[in-house]
């Protein structure tokens, strides 16, 4: 006798990580599954929350910036610059131009070592192992200049609020504008390999559509937002440091979807290479830090002196209100990290301390916006999604 | 709303807010750099945010950030929840603050306008518990779910006082050193 049972189908959840090397660090994706088909996609993150937030509540704003470094260890010094611009802006810091230059040059320097990662990891997720040796290679000579110049190579605590920490020399130019000189035969090597690859054009091609109106909605930022065509890079918008004084463009993508996003990448490589050229011949001369600015010194009490001004005064009471009331000052700072739009939002109560700090992180906006471009696609695509998105954990989980 | 639209920086902006919710606008600042931020009551906030995403003459259709901050003692009411929006053919960037008192923690979702703000609405919940209402899917996010207290409030502790409970290989170097101390050779 045969029972005949309803047939149904089951979803298949797996858990993707988050020890799985192509999650790009301790991101666990939840995954349900319907045969290869991604049902839906619940995104875990927090492994890596060291509450840097709450930290820099409790010191003073230049021992805050170490903080930032950590936040994406690929790109320390554009989360640095960023953060000493806000506080700069905040606490009415003059930066010598020198500086400005300097500060634009190791952004665009550490653009492409971010981008580097991006490409090898990106490549090697989908399957091209090549591109990673070659990239990686180039990776060093970037770090090695930035071991001459501050003598760290990833966590360079290298801008100062009011400038740079130490000046550049002249053997770190040379070695710089070598760089430059050999670095667009070197990209051209990276696309030799794989823009011509059919494994890599179809895996890219076509995947993880993004249409303008939803990344804007969703709130992508970077080489996601300007794949999708939209022209929003605050290099150019609210330009900051150097930026308004060199000459760039802003590659922009036509099809939304994966390989356009690879493309703008590749184009900003060779955008960085021409910003890097034109800070080293417009390097002006003077100060690489302003002399007056707040130093590793600073206290975390009242930054005025006390107000000396009301004592005199023969009742004193409207200057002493004046002081009673604590005055709260905020900003909301932007920048331009290679992985998208990195904003610092402060807010100060008139001490050496930062009251508030939130950080304005892109990655984490690009993971939240995964579960929703995961969704019906293949498993194999979601790889190549995270590696689009272009991730850090450390920024993400802060 | 007859001005040219490149003459809506972000103060025109806050004035447009006010002249269409008069009643919900507490204040309007301007800080460095030309920021604006308002000052507005948590009741409307959907709607001037709708109103701040939708009308021709605005277009903040990118929204940069949702945060909270706690003003635990020192300003009344408690809490605010600040959100940066962003309007592409303006250019500029405007800094609207919802007061949410301590008696009453809760605010509207902003989800239905931007979905990307989902997470930024359950960081906010998870870091000072404010929440968010009609929020399909609010949840701790960075830290774990069994977690107690909102650690970014003012009155939660950097660092927590464990006494006995307190790690024995922590202990054991503390009490390493306090035996080694005289020989310390470095003491200025």
């Amino acid at each position: 006798m045969i029972i005949e049972k309803e047939l149904t189908t089951k979803y298949l959840t797996v858990s993707m990580g988050p020890q799985h090397p192509a999650t790009h660090g301790v991101l666990r994706l939840v995954l349900e599954l319907d045969g290869e088909t991604v049902v839906k996609c619940t995104p875990d993150i927090g492994y890596l929350h060291r509450g840097l937030e709450k930290l820099a509540e409790n010191k003073t704003w230049p021992a805050a910036m170490t903080l930032t470094s950590r936040l994406d260890y690929c790109s320390a010094v554009a989360n640095e610059s960023g953060y000493c611009l806000a506080v700069e802006k905040l606490l009415g810091v003059e930066v010598p131009e020198r500086a400005k230059f300097i500060r634009t040059m190791t952004c665009e320097m550490v653009r492409i070592a971010s981008h580097i990662i991006w490409l090898s990891a990106h490549a090697i997720d989908i399957g091209a192992m090549t591109v990673f040796l070659y990239a990686m290679r180039d990776r060093e000579l970037i770090l090695d200049l930035f071991e001459m110049l501050c003598g760290a190579r990833l966590l360079h605590i290298y801008p100062r609020i009011g400038g740079v920490r130490c000046d550049v020399d002249q053997k770190f130019l040379d070695g710089l504008w070598d760089f430059t000189e050999k670095f667009p035969k070197l990209i051209e090597e990276y696309e030799t390999l794989i823009d011509q690859n059919r494994i890599w054009l179809q895996r890219t091609k076509g995947i993880g559509i993004v249409s303008a109106e939803e990344a804007i909605n969703m709130g992508l930022t970077g080489p996601v937002l300007r794949g999708s065509g939209v022209p929003y890079d605050i290099r150019k918008i609210a330009p900051y440091d150097a930026y308004d004084k060199v000459e760039f463009e802003v590659p922009l993508g036509k099809n939304c979807d994966v390989y356009d996003r690879y493309r703008c990448r590749m184009e900003e490589f060779r955008q960085s290479n021409k910003i890097i050229r034109q800070c080293i011949e417009k390097l002006p001369d003077g100060l690489a830090l302003n002399p007056d600015a707040p130093g590793l010194d600073m206290m975390p009490g009242p930054l005025k002196k006390a107000a000396p001004a009301p004592a005199p005064a023969a009742d004193g009471t409207p200057a002493s209100k004046v002081e009673d009331g604590p005055a709260f000052t905020e900003i909301y700072s932007a920048t331009e990290v290679p992985k998208g739009e990195l904003g610092y939002y402060f807010v100060s109560d008139g001490t050496g301390k930062p009251y508030r700090m939130k950080v304005r992180t892109p990655s984490f906006i690009h993971i939240s916006a995964l579960q929703r471009l995961c969704v019906g696609v293949l498993v194999a695509d979601v790889i190549a999604l995270i590696g689009t998105v272009d991730i850090v954990l450390g920024e993400c989980d802060r | 709303m007859g001005r040219l639209e490149i003459d809506m920086g972000p103060k025109e902006a806050a004035e447009a807010l006010k002249s269409s919710f008069a009643s919900e606008v507490r204040e309007i600042a301007e800080f460095k750099g030309g920021q604006v931020s308002v000052t507005v009551a948590k009741a409307k906030i959907r709607e001037m945010m709708r109103f701040l995403h939708d009308a021709p003459e605005l277009q903040f259709q990118f929204l940069s950030e949702i945060g909270g901050v706690d003003y635990m003692g020192k300003k009344e009411p408690r809490y605010e929840v600040i959100y940066v929006v962003f309007s592409m053919p303006h250019k500029a960037y405007l800094t609207v603050k919802a007061q949410v008192p301590e008696d009453d923690l809760a605010i509207d979702s902003v989800m239905d306008i931007w979905v990307g703000a989902d997470w930024r609405e359950r960081e906010c919940f998870d870091m000072f518990g404010i929440k968010f209402n009609d929020h399909p899917d609010l949840r701790r996010i960075l830290m774990p779910d069994d977690w107690e207290g909102f650690p970014l409030r003012k009155d939660y502790p950097l660092q927590a006082d464990l006494g006995d409970r307190e790690w024995k290989g922590y202990l054991d170097v503390v009490a390493l050193y306090e035996r080694n101390k005289k020989y310390e050779v470095h003491s200025r």
